[in-house]
């Protein structure tokens, strides 16, 4: 379009022969349409070739040469006709321009003229609307001039306004408090009078403001007073209560008697709450209704004081008295003196709870009682209660186990009770010697007692758990577990056991025999059975469960198994003292009640004889039943036959009958005596070792060194001396079996028959044949 | 240690209490078939030489032996007689008359004994023809049973003795010249079954108007005055008491023995419970002794042949070591208690003597030399033994 516009200005002045005003005519347009930039391009460029017919140093003489030297005819009339058709095509657009812009042109013609019409006109209206201004200003400083004086008045008048209305809130104050009064709206009172104190304090001197604030005083104290009556009501909510000190703390009330006031108010509710707390019976509910009554109380009252007394913004006067300190003095000391009652009643509580058959209640109400008290040391730091309140849990704790002890204690004592009578019933019924079931008797003994020991640890394994607040105190990480558990419950236990085991030696002792035997031999073995295994289970148990850590030095485990060894030790020592006993009390019964001078000839084995070893042979097989064999010497096979006589060595020929001369006595004694040195000195009641074997030696030991004994005090005849022959060939035959060593049986036996032959006044011994065969039919 | 041995069996053990010069005891044999004899050792404790002398005592085998307080030479035996005369002619006829009875009897020695039949142990053969013992009296009590045991009044005048036999107590007045025996009075003990006194004791204190005696588990105290008892401790040991000893110096304190290898001390004026009891023992206790004049030192010999001294100062009558005037010990004993808690004491074995091969029945001191006493066991040897001497300088500084 550009290029069409340009090529076409040219030409429609192509007539007008002065370049200049072409130009100049072409560059108003150009301005007029915008086109700067395009036509300096142009400009640069027009002058360059005087031959560009679009150029604006187009010179058609030059064009026309130019187009005569070069071009042929025909290329003269291609370029003739198409410039006529180029000439043509712009006539029609510039026609075309012409028409369409006309329009235009007349438009603008016409409102150009018709905007000089109406600026005339404006003109006009200027004029006159500046003169109108002029008058009206001059009016309005006139008016101004006339209303300054009455303005004045007006402002005065509304500031006596003010005054009067203040004076009115003041003469109606007493009214207006009254009325407050009345509806109690107390608050209401306050501020107002609050606000008027000042000014009355201010104009106090003049007698009708001082009527007022006498007055006002006069009302305020009766309103002073009613708070202080509500306060002291204590009906209240704890919200109205807090009210009325805020309000009475505004009255200038003193803090601290509000304080003292305030506790004591609280006091009264809360010791209300105690009483109720001891009526309570089951633990659990007690705590509770400690809890959620008097804890949460006690917790209300220290919050809603605290936000009275002690964290209240302090403003004016009230700032400089001090009152936080003072005032959290007083609640420590009030808390402290409650904590101490509930304390008091809380401890005295537990210590009623002694039945130990579920120890889960009791933490749990020792952890709620904990876990509230933990409210309150949140509430009010550096207070002692919580601390307490952890004593008195530790307390609690350490009592517990005490009880557990006890508990345990009497439950071992109640299970010997019961395995003596087992012992007993058998016996009574069957008339049997010992029932088969000793065995038994131990492993239900020593099993329930390790269960009642596992039940024992895991209730009180309760205290450590960890959902139990209290369980990471230092106390239940580490002496609880070390001191209390293991040492004060466990080792006593078992210190317990041994040393319970022991009284039944001495006691036993001297009543002879009370115990029966078997409960001794049964005891012994659950003490070597403690010795061997069972202590160092439970402490292992033990120190699993409660994760000991030894801060403390503690009782060892080897320390605990000698013990428990020596327990066992002496109780078996004791049974074959008693044992060995019975049986030597048979045996001097029948030498000492008989007539040994006077016996008639042997014709049978004497039936106390017999009786000892049937009572050696169910001995035998009860301590069999729990003790192992053991080792004993080798023995020949024809033990039992073997020679047994007065004369059969020539040491007790040459002993028991010496020929009076004074060399040869001397010689046998000295024999015997050096034969005696070289036989190893028989210790009668010594310490036995754990095995069947040397119990049944022990006891066989104690047997004929009493015979022996016995023997030696009475004389004898000659048949006497061959009924001795005869009762301890017959033992001979059956004891040897029984001991370790026969040799010990043979040694004894021969001192009883040398014994028996000294004592003898016609020792005349019968023939080992017949002995044999006495000893062999009976 | 000195050693001695006899030929035969003995039990019977006491020193020649009114001798104060010469450690001197007296030993009787136990024998059924050889004539008994009376062994009296002499202990040379400057020379450290034991010398013997032998007396014959035909009546029997001795069980029981003591010596007067008063006259050197006058003793009591208990022996067994035996009453069967027919022995050789078979047994089945004469049943009713072959007996054997315990017989009590007073004796005196002949005075020349010292200077006859002097001997040393080593030269045994210098034994023959022993001296006979002359009889004074019987201390005849057939119908009362078997003497036990005869005791005679402590540091009395000779002239009183008790004979205990099965279940009685008899008191005997010796008149002249200890040739003449009769019962002033006597005391029985009633009871269940078959009751026979095994020991007894007669008080030295109280004016020796005292007497304890032992019967099967209990001991029991007598008035000699009224021939009552006046305390019983029943059940005092577990089994059969052996023997008694009185404290020489504290009236009320008494030691018992007994077949339950315990010794214990008791207070007589609590009966509940002994002072103290001892177990060292691994058999029955025969005999125990307290030393005369100090008395924390107790003898103790048993069946397991072994002899135990121990130094019983807790409840002795001089427990810092110091001796006590006997005046004072009935106003002092309280004292004593209390300052018994404040210094700690110890009761201790001092010594075990293991020289004896047979079972020991009978300790005694000597009654010249405190330090001194003697074990006899039953295979006849008899051994003297010293108290240790750091122990002695212990009591006596």
């Amino acid at each position: 379009m550009d290029g069409d516009i340009n090529a076409t200005a040219p030409g429609t002045t192509p007539p007008d022969s002065d370049p200049a005003r072409k130009r100049r005519v072409h560059g108003m347009l150009k301005l007029y349409y915008g086109l700067n930039e395009e036509g300096k391009t142009v400009d640069q460029a027009e002058s360059m070739d005087p031959c560009d017919i679009n150029g604006p140093h187009f010179d058609p003489e030059v064009y026309l040469n130019k187009l005569r030297r070069e071009c042929s005819l025909g290329e003269l009339m291609d370029q003739e006709t198409c410039m006529v058709k180029q000439i043509r095509s712009l006539d029609s657009d510039m026609q075309t321009l012409v028409y369409e812009n006309y329009n235009k042109f007349i438009s603008a013609t016409d409102t150009i003229r018709k905007m000089k019409n109406d600026f005339k006109k404006m003109e006009d209206e200027m004029d006159c609307l500046s003169t109108n201004m002029a008058s009206i200003t001059d009016f309005s400083a006139r008016i101004s001039g006339t209303l300054q004086d009455q303005h004045a008045q007006i402002t005065k008048l509304s500031g006596v306004h003010t005054l009067l209305r203040k004076l009115q809130f003041l003469f109606e104050l007493p009214a207006r408090l009254n009325k407050c009064l009345e509806l109690q709206a107390y608050a209401q009172a306050v501020s107002s009078h609050r606000r008027a104190r000042c000014v009355l304090q201010q104009y106090s001197h003049m007698p009708s403001f001082r009527g007022i604030q006498d007055d006002c005083h006069a009302i305020m104290d009766k309103l002073a007073q009613e708070l202080r009556q509500k306060f002291r009501d204590g009906g209240s909510s704890a919200k109205d209560l807090s009210e009325c000190v805020e309000l009475l703390l505004q009255l200038d009330e003193p803090a601290e008697e509000l304080c003292d006031k305030f506790l004591s108010h609280a006091q009264s509710r809360l010791e209300a709450d105690l009483l109720g707390l001891e009526a309570e019976t089951d633990i659990l509910e007690f705590i509770d209704r400690g809890c959620n009554e008097f804890v949460s109380s006690l917790c209300l009252v220290i919050a809603s004081y605290q936000e009275l007394f002690v964290n209240r913004p302090q403003e004016g006067e009230l700032a400089s008295k001090n009152i936080p300190q003072m005032a959290i003095g007083k609640l420590h000391a009030f808390v402290d003196a409650l904590a101490t009652r509930y304390f008091s009643l809380v401890e005295r509580r537990i210590q009623e709870e002694k039945s130990v058959g579920d120890n889960s209640l009791l933490v749990r109400a020792l952890d709620r009682f904990h876990r509230r008290l933990q409210a309150v040391a949140k509430l009010l730091p550096g207070s002692a209660v919580p601390s307490q309140g952890t004593e008195i849990v530790v307390r609690a704790a350490r009592e517990r186990i005490k009880q557990y002890l006890a508990a345990l204690q009497s439950f071992y004592l109640n299970s010997l009770t019961d395995v003596r009578q087992a012992l007993a019933a058998p016996r009574l019924a069957t008339g049997k010697d010992a029932p088969a079931s000793l065995p038994e008797l131990l492993s239900t003994l020593s099993a329930s007692i390790l269960n009642q020991i596992k039940s024992v640890l895991a209730s009180v394994h309760l205290f450590t758990a960890k959902d139990i607040t209290f369980s990471n105190k230092p106390y239940f990480k580490g002496e609880f577990c070390s001191h209390g558990v293991r040492e004060s419950l466990v080792v006593n236990f078992i210190m317990f056991v041994c040393q319970s085991s022991r009284q039944f030696c001495e006691s036993a002792g001297d009543r002879g025999g009370s115990t029966p035997p078997a409960l001794l031999l049964l005891l012994s073995r659950l003490c070597l059975d403690y010795e061997t295994s069972t202590i160092t289970y439970i402490l292992t148990l033990t120190d699993e469960q409660f994760l000991v850590q030894h801060h403390s030095p503690v009782t060892a485990v080897t320390a605990l198994c000698g013990e428990a060894r020596e327990a066992a030790q002496k109780l078996l020592n004791h049974y074959v003292k008693v044992q060995g006993l019975i049986i030597s009390q048979m045996l001097r019964k029948s030498v000492e009640t008989r007539d040994w001078v006077n016996t008639i000839e042997p014709r049978n084995v004497r039936a106390v004889m017999k009786r000892v070893v049937e009572d050696t042979t169910s001995i035998d097989v009860q301590v069999g039943l729990l003790y192992e064999e053991g080792v004993r010497k080798a023995h020949s096979s024809d033990s039992s036959k073997r020679t047994f006589s007065v004369y059969s060595s020539s040491r007790q020929q040459t002993r028991y009958a010496p020929s009076y001369t004074p060399s040869a006595p001397m010689d046998t004694n000295l024999l015997s005596n050096i034969h005696k040195l070289f036989s190893e000195r028989v210790e009668i009641f010594s310490p036995v070792e754990f095995n069947k074997v040397s119990v049944l030696t022990g006891i066989i030991k104690i047997s004929l060194k009493t015979f022996l004994e016995c023997v030696r005090l009475r004389t004898f005849g000659r048949y006497g001396l061959q009924q001795i022959q005869v009762d301890c060939h017959y033992l001979q035959m059956y004891l040897w079996r029984f001991v370790s060593d026969e040799n010990l049986v043979h040694f004894l036996l021969d001192e009883i028959v040398g014994s028996t032959a000294h004592r003898c006044l016609d020792p005349a011994p019968m023939e080992q044949s017949v002995i044999e065969v006495i000893c062999e039919r009976g | 240690m000195y050693q001695l041995y006899f030929v035969l069996q003995a039990r019977a053990l006491t020193s020649q209490t009114a001798e104060s010069d010469a450690i001197r005891f007296l030993v009787g044999t136990q024998s059924l078939k050889f004539d008994n004899q009376i062994h009296i050792i002499d202990f040379d404790d400057e020379n450290n030489i034991i010398s013997k002398s032998v007396l014959q005592h035909q009546a029997g085998e001795i069980w029981h032996i003591s010596a007067s307080p008063a006259d050197k030479a006058v003793l009591t035996t208990c022996y067994n007689k035996s009453e069967m005369d027919a022995f050789g002619l078979g047994g089945v006829s004469d049943t009713s008359e072959s007996r054997v009875v315990t017989c009590g009897a007073v004796w005196r020695m002949p005075p020349e004994w010292e200077s006859g039949s002097h001997e040393s142990p080593d030269d045994p053969h210098n034994s023959h023809n022993p001296q006979n013992l002359e009889l004074l009296c019987h201390l005849d009590n057939s119908s009362h049973g078997n003497a036990s045991c005869v005791l005679w009044e402590p540091m009395g005048d000779g002239k009183h003795v008790i004979s205990l036999a099965d279940n009685h107590a008899l008191l005997w007045d010796l008149t002249e010249s200890s040739t003449q025996a009769t019962i002033s009075s006597s005391a029985t003990l009633e009871g269940k079954g078959q009751l026979k006194f095994t020991a007894g004791k007669w008080s030295p204190h109280h004016n020796c108007t005292q007497l304890a005696t032992a019967n099967d588990t209990a001991i029991r105290g007598w008035d000699l005055r009224t021939m009552s008892q006046i305390y019983c401790i029943e059940n005092a040991h577990g089994q059969l008491v052996r023997d008694l000893d009185f404290n020489p110096n504290k009236q009320y304190y008494l030691a018992s023995c007994g077949d339950d290898c315990k010794v214990k001390f008791w207070d007589v004026r609590n009966i509940n419970e002994p002072v103290k009891t001892l177990e060292e023992h691994s058999h029955w206790v025969w005999s125990v002794r307290f030393n005369h004049s100090h008395d924390q030192l107790v003898l103790t010999g048993s069946s397991d042949s072994r002899v135990i001294l121990s130094n019983m100062v807790s409840i002795s009558s001089e427990p810092f070591g110091h001796l006590v005037d006997d005046d004072d010990l009935s106003d002092g004993e309280d004292n004593h208690q209390d300052e018994k808690t404040k210094e700690p004491l110890q009761d201790s074995i001092i010594s075990t003597y293991e020289e004896h091969e047979d079972s020991v029945y009978a300790v005694e001191w000597s009654s010249a030399d405190p330090w001194l006493f003697a074990s006899l066991s039953y295979d006849g040897r008899l051994v003297i033994n010293r108290v240790p001497r750091a122990l002695k300088y212990h009591i006596l500084l």
